[in-house]
């Protein structure tokens, strides 16, 4: 027994002294800390598709174009670009000094060789329709026509030429995407799938990627191939992956992390007073809606209901009161913001409480429902804090309001992900959409007819032809107009029920430099810089 | 002997592939794939995804690929972790949990039986009022409360020890999680050792090797504790299920990437291989030890053999 017990004691120490020299990363120079909220699923941009996995990328890699801290477009990996009077063809010059992380040129060839890998069908790409105005992507995408008739063309190996089905005047914003960024043939020949691993992924932006434990950190090195390397401030980047952000703010306070990916959404008062100018807000491009089911009763067929919902809500109320974090009431369908647009209001925004809720009773009356016949309805919303306090609020709005019975029904994401799609027992769902690009369209495409992120089926044939009129206009103005009034006809129709706009949140410590708030939420690590604290 | 180790081994094959079966009917029966999301795809793009991973071919059949992966050792690749295979996974993660469980195990049982036999020496004394309200607080508070208390005390407010797995090496991380993961096994520890051993103690043998004028300390090492300790022993099965259930909140707590935080994440991403993978892994596992504990019983205890 007591040789037994020294026994265990000396097996316990052995483990200890044994997995306490695991694979860490090693830190030298100075090195960001930064939380991410999960892993990403991949480092190969084809296959990555979560805002985790891109904002990894965008400091691993680059693409033609790139964003300032403010948003605005810069040239990354092009040094300028020439549009042809009809708008479908860009030639873009590509920078002579730019390399990849072993000291290789990056070549139009290379962009080529991406783009067309994403849009083989066996790639199996989530953002294959980044490149959806491509001449010939929609068909290679369906396994039509081989990738290699992609309007994509070396011409030589610093310019590269893309030819486009109609004029896309988003194209630039697109090509920040990760999926757009060039890959290295050789590395994909030599590793194929798994080419995007630690010490086989080679890259051509501000960092390489040096390690990587799932479900702990990914640590990046600097790259000192970069072509811009001399402006990168920082020798590391660790990305810590923490899932439950109450531990990341502890981790934030305890001093492990410089710059956190979201803060709590509880006590956003005290923090705000207790971390003062560290908590960063600003607008982001994602919008938080309650979906109507156009295919089934009640809505089918009934704006006036619809409306009536509409109005009833008091979504300034939702926003300072029940969420208090700096969200924006929604009035419209594309968040404020966004370039080269101005969002159309719903025409109840600017009426009282007093006379919308009036317009809302009389709008609820004509769709036939009253006092002796309310209206029964389910409010479906998946598993949140956030979401079970607002979809309460608003089932009390409705009921003082209107005299609407709702039933809040609680699903697990994918449970309510899936009844979404089929569309057979959802009445009233809540949803959201963040945008992939800066442009109106990333909004207004969803609610086009066959878009499969159209959760309320929305099809209006006045609808369609105005996106279609805006997708062939060169001139940016014209364009515009058309989309405006589209997103106006929408409106009016009420497929949805947009509640409020999202923020993007982070504490971000005083000695980090170069934080600029974008409407993209974009933070590359190339732009940040660690100032020595005591 | 031979023949009693074949039939064992031969047994333990139905079972697993029973539960391997059942696993892979109930992941793919609930709703919603491991590609879904509200990012929702242009059906092409869908088409391809599902293609690239098998998941368009009839459940029989996909099956049939999966076991004939298996008997080949190879688990398949993460639907979520696209870039790693889940061998590698579990493969990372195991030795983690494993050295997380031991620790807080042999932490549980040091401090859990030296409590419980320093209040049963000292009954009904301060001491012993002491440490039962110790332990019954230990076994009522859940490990989600407990551990960012201590988080907050020892990582934040006092910076002795890291908050976050992934912001320190060596030892000095493990120390909060395996405490917080000890606890409440501890306590029970603490609790069973105290009942057991008063009633040991009130024994005759023990009161024989006082009159023989013996020490109280010689006479709890060399006569009281083994029998003291048969309860704690038989309880180890249950403490040994409640580490491995509770490692999941203090992973996801302490950021540790361990086998319990792939498992949870696995079901909530419908990955579905991953999940499968962890299903196997821990129903080999369990068979296997089953398997051996079944043998040396044979070994030991020749009558079991001809039975």
């Amino acid at each position: 027994m007591k040789s037994m017990r020294y026994l265990l004691l000396l097996a316990v120490f052995g483990l200890v002294a044994v997995y306490s020299c695991s694979g860490e990363p090693v830190d030298a120079g100075v090195v960001l800390q930064r939380g991410i909220p999960a892993d990403p699923e991949t480092l190969d941009q084809h296959k990555a598709r979560s805002t985790q996995a891109a904002d990894v990328l965008r400091d691993l890699g680059e693409g033609l174009v790139g964003y300032s801290p403010t948003g605005e477009l810069v040239p990354a990996g092009a040094t300028g670009w020439k549009v042809s009077e009809d708008g479908r063809t860009y030639t873009f010059h590509l920078r002579p000094e730019a390399r990849w992380s072993n000291g290789d040129p990056v070549t139009a060839e290379h962009y080529v060789f991406a783009f067309r890998r994403l849009v083989t069908p066996a790639t199996a790409a989530f953002y294959a329709n980044m490149l959806a105005d491509v001449m010939n992507a929609a068909d290679a995408v369906a396994g039509r026509v081989p990738a290699e008739q992609l309007g994509v063309e070396a011409v030589d190996d610093l310019m590269l030429v893309v030819r486009l089905e109609r004029p896309t005047p988003y194209l630039l914003s697109l090509l920040t995407h990760p999926s757009t960024f060039p890959l290295h043939p050789a590395s994909v020949a030599e590793h194929g799938d798994s080419f995007a691993r630690p010490g086989t992924l080679i890259s051509n932006g501000a960092f390489t990627l040096e390690a990587w434990v799932p479900g702990s950190v990914l640590s990046l090195r600097r790259n000192e191939h970069f072509w811009n390397d001399a402006a990168t401030a920082l020798d590391g980047v660790n990305h810590h992956v923490v899932v439950q952000d109450a531990a990341e703010l502890n981790r934030y306070r305890a001093g492990e992390l410089h710059i956190t990916s979201t803060v709590p959404p509880d006590n956003f008062e005290e923090l705000k007073v207790q971390f003062g100018d560290e908590l960063r807000v600003a607008p982001y491009l994602g919008i938080y809606y309650y979906g109507f089911n156009l295919l089934k009763p009640p809505f089918k067929d009934n704006p006036e209901l619809r409306q009536a919902l509409s109005m009833a809500v008091d979504r300034e109320q939702l926003a300072t009161k029940i969420l208090g974090r700096g969200e924006v009431p929604a009035f419209s369908w594309v968040p404020p913001g966004v370039s080269r647009y101005e969002p159309t209001v719903m025409s109840f925004a600017t009426l009282s409480r007093e006379a919308r809720e009036s317009l809302a009773r009389r709008l609820y009356k004509e769709a036939g429902y009253s006092e002796e016949r309310p209206l029964k309805v389910e409010l479906r919303y998946n598993t949140s804090d956030t979401n079970k306090k607002i979809a309460a609020a608003v089932q009390s709005m409705w009921l003082n309001v209107l005299g609407v019975e709702a039933t809040l029904v609680n699903e697990e994401f994918q449970v309510l992900l899936a009844n979404m799609r089929d569309a057979e027992v959802t009445q009233v769902f809540r949803s959201s959409w963040m945008g992939d690009y800066n442009d109106a369209h990333t909004f207004l495409s969803v609610l086009q007819a066959g878009n499969a992120a159209n959760m309320p089926r929305y099809a209006n044939d006045e609808y369609e032809s105005l996106m279609q009129r805006a997708a062939s206009q060169v001139d940016a103005e014209r364009r515009r107009l058309y989309l405006e009034e589209a997103e106006r006809v929408m409106l009016a129709d009420h497929p949805l029920l947009p509640l409020y706009f999202f923020v993007s949140k982070h504490l971000v410590r005083p000695e980090v430099g170069g934080w600029g708030d974008n409407v993209l939420d974009y933070h590359y690590s190339q732009h940040l810089s660690l100032s020595a604290t005591e | 002997m031979l023949r009693y180790t074949l039939l064992r081994v031969l047994g333990a094959i139905p079972t697993l592939l029973l539960v391997i079966a059942l696993a892979f009917l109930m992941v793919h029966a609930a709703p919603g794939g491991p590609f879904d999301d509200e990012r929702v795809l242009p059906a092409d793009v869908e088409a391809n995804i599902a293609h690239a991973y098998h998941l368009d071919e009839p459940l029989p059949k996909q099956f049939v690929r999966y076991l004939s992966g298996l008997l080949q050792g190879d688990l398949g690749p993460s639907y979520r972790y696209r870039d790693y295979t889940v061998s590698e996974l579990i493969g990372n993660s195991f030795p983690l949990s494993l050295q997380l469980g031991a620790l807080a195990m042999a932490l549980a049982v040091v401090v859990g039986v030296s409590a419980g036999t320093v209040a049963a020496l000292r009954q009904d004394s301060y001491l012993d009022r002491l440490v039962m309200a110790c332990s019954m607080t230990g076994i009522s508070v859940p490990v989600f409360v407990f551990a960012p208390v201590l988080v907050l005390l020892f990582a934040v407010k006092l910076q002795w020890l890291p908050a976050g797995w992934s912001s320190a090496s060596g030892g000095a991380r493990l120390v909060l999680p395996v405490i917080t993961l000890a606890l409440p096994q501890v306590a029970y520890i603490a609790r069973l050792t105290r009942a057991s051993m008063i009633d040991v103690l009130g024994r005759d043998f023990i009161r024989t090797a006082r009159a023989q004028g013996l020490g109280t300390l010689t006479v709890v090492r060399l006569h009281a504790l083994k029998p003291a300790m048969l309860p704690v022993l038989s309880y180890m099965g249950p403490a040994v299920a409640a580490i491995l259930t509770g490692s999941v909140v203090v992973e996801e707590i302490f950021g540790i990437p361990g086998l319990g935080q792939f498992f949870v994440r696995g079901a909530l991403n419908r990955d579905y291989t991953l999940v499968l993978g962890i299903v196997v892994f821990y129903a080999t596992l369990i068979v296997l030890l089953n398997l051996v504990v079944d043998i040396l019983y044979g070994v030991i205890d020749p009558r079991v053999r001809y039975r």
